[in-house]
């Protein structure tokens, strides 16, 4: 009973309480984290309080939602009250948080119980949640293997089966990576669907907040509970958010699915991660849906525009760090000047450092139209892009990753060839767009993504051939080699 | 060419008020200069009269009633202060030869 509806269902057939599910997961914390590395902070007796009161409350017939009573964990950027937040990071060390994030107050009212905090790198920055001040997540699959990032703490216990759902974060990939390094689905939704207030900035223009769950059925029930207006981000789309799970009817025939030639002509992406999602896809073909070629000229542009925008961002999002009001203060500092730089230089690890001092420059007097301004018109181009391929597609489809899950320590040396690695997850960022990775087979014992990308505002499609290919295929229920649901299942 | 010199990370980090150790600065030159050399390649493509994209979701400015809502209080504010005193954040003296 390791599925968020599994729980759900032995939930609402009164199977099971929801206390014993918040204790079935800290068990499976207790057993598992000390390989995994996923979960950085558990509120057991508040979790357990919330569960027992959740119980109550639908034994006298109030049940919210298919979330009401199942435990999650929340990335450890999203803030809830008298919690603390690290992001992973040196800097916030001691930070308990004054207010709770929307996505915390939404889950609360669906009845959802948040149990803890999970792993990242730090400030959401890298792909493989090596960079955190908790030392590196590990994949279940291969503990020897990155879980990816910067959602990898979420992916990881997902997958492993400590909670059947995790919310993540995601700028440039940093949920749709994980999930299809765990072999779990993770959902970017459209920029602006979900409130960012309380989600701490990396680049404001792109992060976007999702589920990752089991199947895209599980990430469409909680993208309801999360998704809407909220007067507290002037970036949430204004209009109230459509029901996604109801779009689910397992049916993808008459879909049109794009391939873009650029995804499949990727130089130095794994031939046999290529494969394996070209045979996924041709799975939605059996299920009625025609595959047509589209192209995305400038992918190839997509990555360095990335890099740009979102370092700057991160920039200038990142200089609230100072030492002044909260957070780690450097000690024996004798005037502010050194206050900030001694906090700031001491708090920050490297690719954090490594990303300031990129975005600083690229706004730099003299380099700003060279390289940040230019990297905004690209952006305009790679909009025009996919504008042009929704035109001709409902959902356009490849892989989410070039490679699957790479051996912890292998890129630490090499940050760009990391960074070249988000070719297919960046775009979705740049031009606002809803993505999801679902897994769609192994290589060499490995999990595959597949990603899917759909028009702005249109979760409702992309879920639905999420949730189409996983009503054909059992990719979606593999687990790790010694997962600890097994047992129990 | 070499785009970044020594120097330049020097300049940038003094902006972004990060201290660096020898070898920070020569490890972020070289990065620095790598990930700038692979986005020259932004160059090659003509955008003179291409608008720029801040927010992909183009949303009109919201609007709300000006209606006074309770903001945080001050205890909480200052809850996690790394040194307060009453209602106010203390830090270093900033103005040099101002004494209290």
């Amino acid at each position: 009973m390791d599925s968020l509806e599994a729980q759900s269902a032995g939930l609402a057939a009164a199977e099971v309480s929801s206390v014993e599910l918040v204790d079935a997961a800290l068990a499976r914390i207790e057993a598992a984290d000390a390989t995994l590395n996923a979960v950085v902070g558990v509120r057991g007796d508040a979790a357990r309080a919330e569960a027992a009161a959740a119980d109550a409350r639908r034994s006298a017939g109030d049940r919210r939602s298919p979330l009401d009573g199942v435990p999650l964990l929340l990335k450890d950027n999203m803030v809830q009250q008298g919690e603390p937040t690290t992001c992973s990071s040196r800097i916030l060390e001691g930070f308990v948080s004054p207010y709770d994030s929307t996505v915390v107050t939404r889950l609360r009212e669906a009845g959802a119980i948040v149990l803890g905090r999970s792993n990242m790198d730090e400030f959401a920055m890298g792909s493989s949640t090596e960079h955190s001040v908790h030392g590196p997540a590990h994949n279940p699959w291969d503990t020897g293997r990155s879980c990816g990032g910067s959602s990898g703490g979420s992916a990881a216990a997902v997958s492993s089966g400590m909670l059947p759902f995790a919310l993540g974060s995601d700028t440039g990939g940093s949920i749709r990576q994980p999930a299809s390094f765990c072999g779990v689905t993770g959902l970017k939704p459209t920029y602006g669907r979900v409130s960012r207030f309380g989600l701490v900035a990396f680049a404001s223009s792109l992060d976007q907040i999702g589920p990752i769950a089991r199947t895209a059925r599980e990430c469409a029930w909680i993208l309801d509970a999360i998704a809407g207006h909220d007067a507290k981000d002037s970036t949430s789309i204004p209009e109230p958010a459509p029901r996604v799970s109801d779009a689910l009817d397992g049916d993808v025939s008459g879909l049109t699915i794009g391939m873009p030639r650029e995804y499949f002509e990727e130089d130095g992406a794994d031939p046999e991660v290529v494969s394996c999602v070209r045979a996924a896809i041709s799975e939605l073909e059996r299920g009625g849906a025609k595959l047509i070629e589209v192209d995305l000229p400038h992918t190839p542009f997509v990555v360095s525009t990335y890099y740009l925008v979102a370092t700057a961002e991160a920039s200038s999002n990142l200089a609230r760090y100072d030492g002044a009001r909260y957070g780690r203060r450097a000690e024996g500092v004798s005037d502010v000047d050194e206050m900030y730089r001694r906090s700031r230089s001491e708090g920050f690890g490297d690719e954090v450092k490594r990303r300031i001092l990129l975005g600083t420059y690229v706004l730099s007097a003299g380099y700003f139209d060279a390289y940040y301004r230019k990297a905004q018109q690209v952006r305009t181009l790679v909009r025009a892009d996919f504008e042009r391929a929704f035109a001709q597609c409902d959902v356009i489809a490849g892989p989410t990753y070039p490679e699957v899950a790479f051996e912890l320590g292998s890129k630490q040396d090499d940050p760009i060839n990391m960074y070249l690695s988000d070719v297919y997850t960046v775009s979705a960022n740049l031009a606002g767009l809803p993505a999801i990775s679902i897994p769609c087979g192994l290589v060499r014992d490995l999990p595959v993504g597949l990603q899917l990308q759909g028009r702005a505002m249109d979760e409702a499609t992309l879920l639905r051939v999420a949730d189409g290919f996983q009503g054909r295929t059992d990719h979606h229920d593999q687990r790790p080699p010694g997962h600890l649901g097994q047992a129990a299942r | 060419m070499q785009r970044i010199t020594r120097q330049d990370v020097e300049r940038t980090a003094d902006l972004a008020r990060l201290s660096l150790t020898e070898a920070e600065i020569v490890a972020l030159t070289r990065d620095l200069d790598r990930i700038l050399e692979h986005a020259d390649q932004l160059k090659d493509l003509d955008t003179e009269s291409t608008v720029p994209t801040a927010h992909a979701i183009v949303l009109p400015t919201p609007q709300r009633a000006d209606e006074p809502v309770p903001g945080m209080d001050v205890e909480s504010a200052l809850a996690n202060a790394p040194l307060r005193e009453g209602s106010a954040f203390v830090v270093p003296k900033v103005i040099e030869g101002e004494e209290s």
